[in-house]
């Protein structure tokens, strides 16, 4: 195992590799079609390099774990905008997960809809590329537009491209409390309408999501609303009145169980230790309730319905029973033979998967970065 | 300003080429004309001026892909152009090259309030994107101050920001696909109404390379509820420390507000005369905006108001009507043209971290002196977006390259304290040889073997945003 140190030896390490290599940095999530090769370790690249409360930013590098990088945001009342989602109890993996992990999987959770995606709060990167060169782009402030957005690039590349050494975010400030608007007994089809109206009012809902069966097997609809004390209450009272028609709502304001309720939608915990593989799909939010029907067996709503989790029986190609969909899904959970099978990630049309295999041999033209995690011909 | 020397295989070629075009063309959308052709000779950055070989306004998708394919074949560079504002000449012709104007293209084409997004061409202007669904409550975010004029394609191009940044984020965060013409005619289609990408995140390098992987002629766009309201206050201090201080302050405070501006004393005078906002005459003004219902407008101006006290402000002023908090942005809104009014201006947009900025301004001012030109600062401070207007006299011999010397020196300052060269506007041809001071020769390195996929003979906006001796090497081989 290669474990380098800094960036300087990040950067031999890759020049010097005579074949494949398997960039691991807390190693909890084995995404992705399995790579063989020798293992490159981020991990002992870590540490928080700078952070200023006052310009909401912080730089990290990538092997820090993510519970470092988010207890310093703690502790000046701050945190991440994109709500990373923890993937080891959906994958049965144990360790510490990492920043330059969560980057490299564009890892985002239910604040997505309202916040961005990882790759909206990134504001800066370093790299190492296939040939060994270290590359920076971005920097540490929020408004940069000089030279390409390699940032976004690099985010879900999976470190096909280049091995991460740095990141940069935005930070948000944290919430004084939280509450969840919750609506009982909804088809899929009036909870994804009940959430489109609720996503579509100025009363700034943060998460929306829905579930067939809830803790107790009923169907719930959830809708986050987080700030101040005062405008949290006014808003929760505005979002009861507006959904008045869908069916019973209450409003959970400890805010503690709203937190555990929306980690149980985050870390996807309805489908943790069951049989079956798991996808994630991502839609517009009215073609949800569709796509959930098409792929049968258990599902779980996010993102207003746009996102759905699917729980389906071992080795199924669940694209296959969707056929022709406008979105992608990636097969999230499954063994190596099924994920040596399936593509993982979405077909792409054909022109747009010669820029992308165009890229992959330009920034990695030996083809040792993780080859064919993301497919392709490795 | 170097540019490459025109191909002369391309300007001998003329007849031929703008014959093809119009082959493909509607007979009112090729001009070729040199009395016609003048009009695109520049953008906002009037400084350089050259009119190109031809300008073409296709009005659709497929005569776009049309003109990029003879071009293609005909090796004749394209630059791509929106509405003609940047201010970092994007859109500045080469005399072999055809200008491709998206202008004719703007059409809504979907608006889907339920799924949040709305589909339109890229030739419709900014703020008509938010016409076209205002009715319904919604907007489009990002608000560069050229709003009226912009088009959706040069701000997909520079990835344009605005003053609302801090809480709506810049256009790369609101675009979610894109219908894109790549230089040899082929058509791509990157992203939808759906979210984030399911492999490489391509719509994410696409936003802000200025026109020079493609061609955007469609464009998803999210859209967003209005909020029920908006109110700002006006803060007032006698030194820029201070109100530097009380914007991290403000920050740190938990309170996130929709913007925070900041002007510095030249700039307030020079407002004050020109449009007589009733501001005081201090150091460093803010202009702090929040959103929400009225109660929580209060209660967060209230939040804001305290920490704005404990710094001992001149001024305090907190809107209470929209009449109020209409005079408390006129004089910001009024800025560029109040500087406008002294004299010719240049306008950078340098981004620095926060904490940097009363070193900045000082420094700033100190270089004010040595060059012999004034300068006004207004501010993005949220984000440490600066946009320090340098005045000087277009007419006056040496004072334009001694205008652009100080900039070239305030750009170095924002990198070396940890910013960039700039925030929104884009590199264009006006930083383009700055670009060293911010990044490596890899760093260069690896954006322009992007370019090298998305446009193999190096024929979109080629002479753009990579100093020349820089991108030398891959022109040449492209050539």
């Amino acid at each position: 195992m290669l474990s380098p140190v800094d960036e300087q030896e990040l950067s031999e390490a890759v020049a010097g590799a005579e074949g494949p290599l398997r960039i691991v940095g807390g190693g909890t999530r084995p995404l992705g079609r399995p790579v063989t090769g020798e293992v490159l370790s981020v991990a002992a690249l870590a540490g928080i390099e700078l952070y200023e409360p006052g310009a909401l930013t912080i730089v990290a590098k990538a092997g820090t774990p993510l519970a470092e990088v988010e207890a310093a945001l703690a502790a000046e009342n701050q945190r991440l905008p994109f709500e990373p989602m923890d993937m080891r109890g959906l994958l049965g993996t144990s360790g510490e997960p990492t920043i330059g992990g969560v980057v490299a999987a564009n890892v985002s959770g239910p604040r997505r809809i309202q916040a961005g995606a990882c790759r909206d709060s990134l504001i800066g990167v370093r790299f190492v590329d296939g040939r060994g060169a270290v590359v920076k782009n971005g920097g540490r402030v929020m408004k940069n537009v000089t030279g390409y957005d390699l940032v976004k690039l690099m985010a879900g590349s999976y470190g096909t491209l280049g091995v991460l050494s740095e990141v940069a975010f935005k930070v948000l400030p944290g919430v004084e409390t939280r509450a969840c608007v919750l609506i009982n007994g909804m088809s899929n089809s009036d909870a994804v309408a009940a959430m489109s109206r609720a996503l579509g009012s100025p009363f700034e809902v943060s998460g929306a999501a829905h579930t067939p069966a809830g803790v107790d097997g009923h169907p719930v609809t959830m809708l986050r609303l987080e700030g101040f004390a005062d405008s949290v209450a006014y808003r929760a009272g505005r979002l009861r009145e507006l959904l008045a028609g869908f069916g019973e709502i209450s409003v959970e304001t400890d805010p503690d169980r709203v937190q555990a309720g929306w980690r149980w939608v985050r870390d996807v915990e309805p489908f943790h230790g069951r049989a079956g593989d798991v996808w994630r799909v991502s839609v517009k939010p009215s073609d949800g309730p569709g796509i959930a029907a098409r792929a049968g067996g258990d599902v779980l709503f996010d993102w207003g319905g746009g996102l759905i989790w699917a729980l389906v029986p071992d080795g199924m190609d669940l694209r296959a029973k969707l056929g022709d969909f406008a979105g992608h899904a990636t097969l999230i959970r499954a063994s190596e033979e099924t994920r040596a099978r399936l593509p993982v990630f979405q077909y792409e049309p054909a022109p747009v998967a010669a820029l992308t295999e165009g890229l992959r041999r330009q920034f990695d033209p030996r083809g040792i970065l993780n080859p064919g995690l993301m497919g392709g011909d490795g | 300003m170097e540019m490459p020397v025109p191909n002369p295989s391309v300007l001998s070629g003329k007849a031929r080429i703008v014959a093809r075009l119009r082959a493909v063309l509607p007979p009112d959308a090729v001009i070729d004309d040199p009395a016609e052709t003048r009009a695109y000779e520049c953008d906002a950055l009037t400084a350089y001026r050259c009119p190109p070989l031809a300008a073409v306004l296709p009005s659709t998708t497929a005569e776009v892909a049309a003109v990029l394919k003879i071009c293609h074949d005909e090796g004749v560079p394209v630059v791509p152009r929106g509405a003609g504002t940047s201010l970092a000449g994007g859109a500045l012709p080469t005399a072999d090259s055809v200008i491709l104007g998206v202008a004719r293209m703007n059409a809504v084409l979907e608006t889907d309030y339920d799924n949040r997004f709305i589909r339109v061409q890229t030739g419709r202007t900014n703020l008509s994107v938010t016409g076209a669904v205002e009715e319904e409550d919604f907007f489009y975010a990002p608000d560069p101050s050229s709003q009226l004029a912009c088009a959706i394609a040069g701000n997909i191009a520079m990835n344009s920001g605005g003053a609302h940044c801090l809480k709506y984020g810049v256009t790369t965060n609101n675009l979610l696909g894109v219908t894109m013409v790549l230089m040899d005619g082929t058509v791509v289609e990157i992203g939808g109404a759906h979210l984030d990408a399911g492999g490489l995140d391509l719509l994410g390098l696409i936003c802000g390379s200025e026109g020079q992987l493609g061609v955007v002629t469609e464009a998803t766009l999210r859209i967003l509820p209005k909020p029920e309201g908006a109110r700002p206050v006006l803060i007032g201090y006698d030194s820029n420390e201070v109100a530097g201080q009380c914007v991290s302050d403000i920050i740190k405070a938990g309170v996130l507000p929709v913007a925070i501006e900041f002007m510095d004393r030249p700039c307030i005078r020079a407002t004050e005369a020109f449009a007589g906002a009733g501001y005081p005459d201090c150091e460093a003004l803010l202009i702090v905006e929040v959103e929400g219902s009225d109660a929580e407008i209060d209660a967060q101006l209230g939040v804001i108001t305290q920490i704005a006290r404990k710094h001992n402000p001149v001024e305090l002023r907190e809107s209470r009507s929209a009449e109020e908090s209409g005079r408390i942005w006129l004089g910001r809104k009024s800025a560029f043209g109040a500087m406008g009014q002294i004299n010719d201006y240049m306008c950078l947009d340098g981004t620095i971290p926060v904490s940097a900025l009363p070193l900045v301004l000082r420094r700033i001012g100190e270089m004010s002196k040595d060059y012999g030109l004034d300068v006004g600062n207004v501010f993005h401070a949220g984000d440490g977006n600066m946009h320090p207007l340098i005045l000087f006299d277009a007419n006056k011999p040496g004072d334009l390259e001694k205008c652009e010397a100080f900039g070239a020196d305030i750009l170095k300052l924002c990198v070396e304290v940890g910013g960039c060269l700039t925030g929104e506007h884009g590199v264009g041809i006006e930083k383009r040889d700055l670009m060293g001071a911010q990044f490596t020769g890899p760093d260069m390195e690896a954006q322009m073997r992007v370019k090298d996929v998305f446009d193999p003979k190096w024929l979109l906006n080629p002479a753009k945003v990579f100093p020349l001796s820089v991108s030398e090497a891959h022109r040449s081989f492209a050539a």
